[in-house]
């Protein structure tokens, strides 16, 4: 047992020495603070708009004048002195819009709007949308139609998701569930791949420097592979425990210097409340693990069984497979139906399972599917590391030979 | 020291070892001698436990073979290898404390050794750094550096230049000197003459020769002599007590290859020649291991 967290702390420490992992550790706070700064900017922006524009309107139709309601930023007048004087005006006032109806207003870009500073598109839809109506509303009167009559006819229904659980109604938050369903799929099925392939790599490193023969002189190949599937998923935990750490701390000194309204990290975890985020963590952090763990012990079994690392793909194809098809299945058809009987059984499985179930949990699984989903998980990384090892410690030792499935399944029956 | 008793080990579709039974007594230096791939890397592998024989057992130092020996055993593998990217302090620090060793007395140790070896300024180069040769004094440090009883060397002198050969050469007779029972394996027969006490030959899969190398030699022994001589060149008539194998001219005189009978000793040879020409050197010729091992192949085939 000393050997293994020996071999642990090597593993653990000759990654996390590396500059890649710094620079990955802190990658992502620093992409997290550049989006911070451009939805800043963004807002600033936007900001800009908030100056109330006066539209001066010029009716030759007359059907209009009048009828343009003010809005927030948009204030509508009747034109009260002749237009090229109006014109010169424009030049001294940058909020200024003059609106010019002809009588043929229906006719294409018969309408003009004048204004020293280009109208934001917002400013240009807002006026086409009213004028629409009333010329809507004008032609319905013409053709001897009750508009009041037409509004109370016209139906609007918006629906409100209410989940009715034991502690009453509440309202649930569609799209943030889908959102933190989609993204624990996108981080279990990414990470598995990427310390996966860490595990497979190291294997082959010590199989072509051959100190593999010097090792396992002094420790049984189980306890190495072991001790390396844990030294790399301790990088793994440290890599996401700094993630969340520098994200928080990169939100806090944002909120504090771009004097954002809120940052989206405050604000997402704002509008999921009544969302057990605590839950989603710990259910996150069991899926990784044990899934991890099984997929890294099948990466170490093929890093075992070749010579270098180009000769991988023969065998990575059946580990890839289950991943990348649950993947595609859970964020297109999953999402929209987490209580399906696919849904049901991907959770279920242990090689689809972490994928599957983080995009099931946030809706609510009942407890049922997901004891006997955990009780699988641990049952398939101990099986699959059991197999797994048997093929690893016969591979490690076989140089040049290219090995096939029937190779493999024989190593898999070798005595000791 | 070492006992192994008729070891079996298949692989697919070959036999690595068939029926090897061998005695290693303490504080020997023991070769293990044949062409590769005649089943050496496999016996070593099997007394590492690396691998397990088919059947066959092997007793260290009286016991059967299990984990607790590991500590009392070191291993120089054949191909040698070290993680590039470590330190190499670093790096023999743990393939020692992997041994069993605390970290205090593993520094301790590659201090020593890295003073003995001149090597002292590699602690923080990486392997990749290194050339082949400095490469291989550190694998030679790792395997030694907990004091092994046992120590296995695969191929030890394959790739050191002379000068390093020699070098780890005298380490290993002063380490065998200090009680150590070394283990090597080799398929260049020339080396092992002077260096080893017992040798075991190994082809295809099943020994042919062990035994300590006088009793081997004095074995193959066939009263063969070789005798130089100036003068006249002789002429023989088949009256001499002994029956000529070859002969040669050369600048400095004449060679005589001749094989006594088991009635004539060297002495008749002397009394016959004295008086004809004057012997400059007389010298029986004892067969090396290498003779000896392809005798013994061919008398298989």
């Amino acid at each position: 047992m000393d050997k293994v967290l020996l071999i642990i702390q090597r593993e653990y420490l000759s990654r996390v020495r590396k500059k890649a992992f710094l620079i990955t550790v802190f990658l992502v706070p620093a992409l997290l603070l550049g989006m911070y700064a451009v939805m800043y900017l963004l807002y600033k922006n936007s900001s800009e708009m908030n100056s109330t524009r006066v539209v001066k309107v010029l009716d030759d139709s007359g059907i209009f004048a009048g009828k343009l309601k003010d809005k927030k930023n948009l204030k509508f007048e009747n034109l009260n002195e002749s237009l090229s004087s109006a014109k010169k005006g424009l030049k001294k006032n940058e909020d200024e819009i003059i609106l010019l109806i002809p009588k043929n207003y229906d006719e294409p870009k018969a309408v003009q709007v004048l204004s020293n500073k280009k109208p934001s598109v917002v400013t240009a839809d807002e006026i086409e949308r009213q004028m629409n109506k009333i010329a809507t509303n004008n032609s319905l009167v013409a053709a001897g139609i009750d508009t009041a009559k037409l509004n109370s006819i016209h139906s609007s229904i918006s629906i409100s998701a209410r989940e009715v659980t034991e502690e009453g109604d509440k309202d649930s938050n569609i799209g943030a569930l889908y959102g933190i369903g989609v993204a624990g799929a996108i981080m279990i099925y990414l990470s598995l791949f990427i310390y996966g392939a860490q595990v497979m790599r190291g294997v082959i490193e010590e199989k072509t420097n051959r100190i593999i023969e010097v090792i396992v002189s002094s420790v049984k190949p189980f306890q190495l592979m072991l001790g390396k599937i844990i030294g790399v998923a301790l990088v793994s935990l440290t890599q996401f425990i700094l993630w969340i750490i520098l994200s928080l701390a990169v939100s806090y000194i944002a909120s504090k210097n771009f004097n954002a309204p809120q940052s989206p990290l405050l604000g997402l975890i704002e509008g999921l409340k009544g969302v057990p985020i605590g839950n989603i963590v710990a259910y996150f952090l069991f899926y990784f693990l044990t899934g991890f763990l099984l997929y890294s012990a099948l990466f170490a079994a093929v890093g075992s069984a070749v010579d270098s690392e180009t000769e991988t793909q023969q065998f990575m194809f059946p580990i890839t497979m289950p991943l990348l098809f649950t993947y595609i299945i859970s964020v297109s058809f999953l999402a929209q139906n987490p209580d399906s009987t696919l849904g049901f059984w991907l959770s279920v499985i242990p090689f689809t399972a972490p994928v599957a179930m983080m995009v099931r949990i946030p809706f609510g699984v009942p407890e049922w599917q997901l004891y006997l989903s955990m009780g699988l998980m641990v049952v398939g990384f101990i099986s699959t590391t059991w197999i797994a090892s048997r093929i690893y410690r016969v591979g490690i030792l076989m140089y040049g030979k290219k090995a096939s499935y029937g190779e493999l399944a024989k190593w898999f029956f070798y005595k000791e | 020291m070492l006992s192994i008793r008729n070891i079996v080990k298949q692989y697919a579709g070959h036999t690595a070892l068939s029926g090897v039974s061998l005695e290693v007594t303490g504080g020997q230096i023991f070769g293990l001698l044949g062409p590769n791939g005649a089943g050496k890397t496999s016996l070593i592998r099997i007394i590492n436990q690396i691998t397990a024989p088919d059947s066959g057992e092997v007793y260290f130092g009286g016991e059967k073979l299990n984990q607790s020996h590991i500590e009392r055993i070191g291993y120089m593998p054949e191909e040698r290898g070290l993680y590039k990217k470590m330190a190499i302090g670093e790096q023999i620090v743990y393939l020692a404390r992997l041994k069993g060793l605390s970290q205090a007395e593993a520094t301790r140790r590659i201090k020593y050794w890295f003073e003995k070896l001149e090597i002292q300024n590699w602690w923080d180069k990486k392997v990749e750094e290194l050339s082949k040769g400095m490469q291989q004094k550190a694998q030679f440090v790792a395997t030694v550096l907990h004091e092994p009883d046992l120590i296995i060397l695969d191929e030890p002198f394959s790739g050191f230049d002379p000068v390093n050969a020699e070098l780890i050469k005298n380490e290993i007779l002063e380490l065998n000197q200090k009680g150590a029972t070394i283990l090597f394996s080799t398929h260049r027969m020339e080396s092992v003459e002077e260096l080893c006490d017992s040798i075991a030959l190994i082809h295809q899969s099943h020994k042919i020769l062990d035994g300590r190398i006088k009793d081997i030699s004095n074995a193959y022994r066939n009263n063969t002599y070789l005798i130089e001589y100036s003068g006249e060149q002789l002429n023989f008539n088949g009256t001499e007590p002994f029956q000529v194998l070859g002969e040669s001219t050369t600048d400095e005189g004449h060679l005589l290859r001749l094989q006594l009978d088991n009635t004539t000793s060297v002495n008749n040879v002397l009394q016959y020649l004295i008086p004809k020409v004057s012997v400059t050197r007389l010298q029986e010729v004892i067969p090396s291991v290498n003779e000896i091992f392809i005798q013994k192949v061919n008398q298989k085939n």
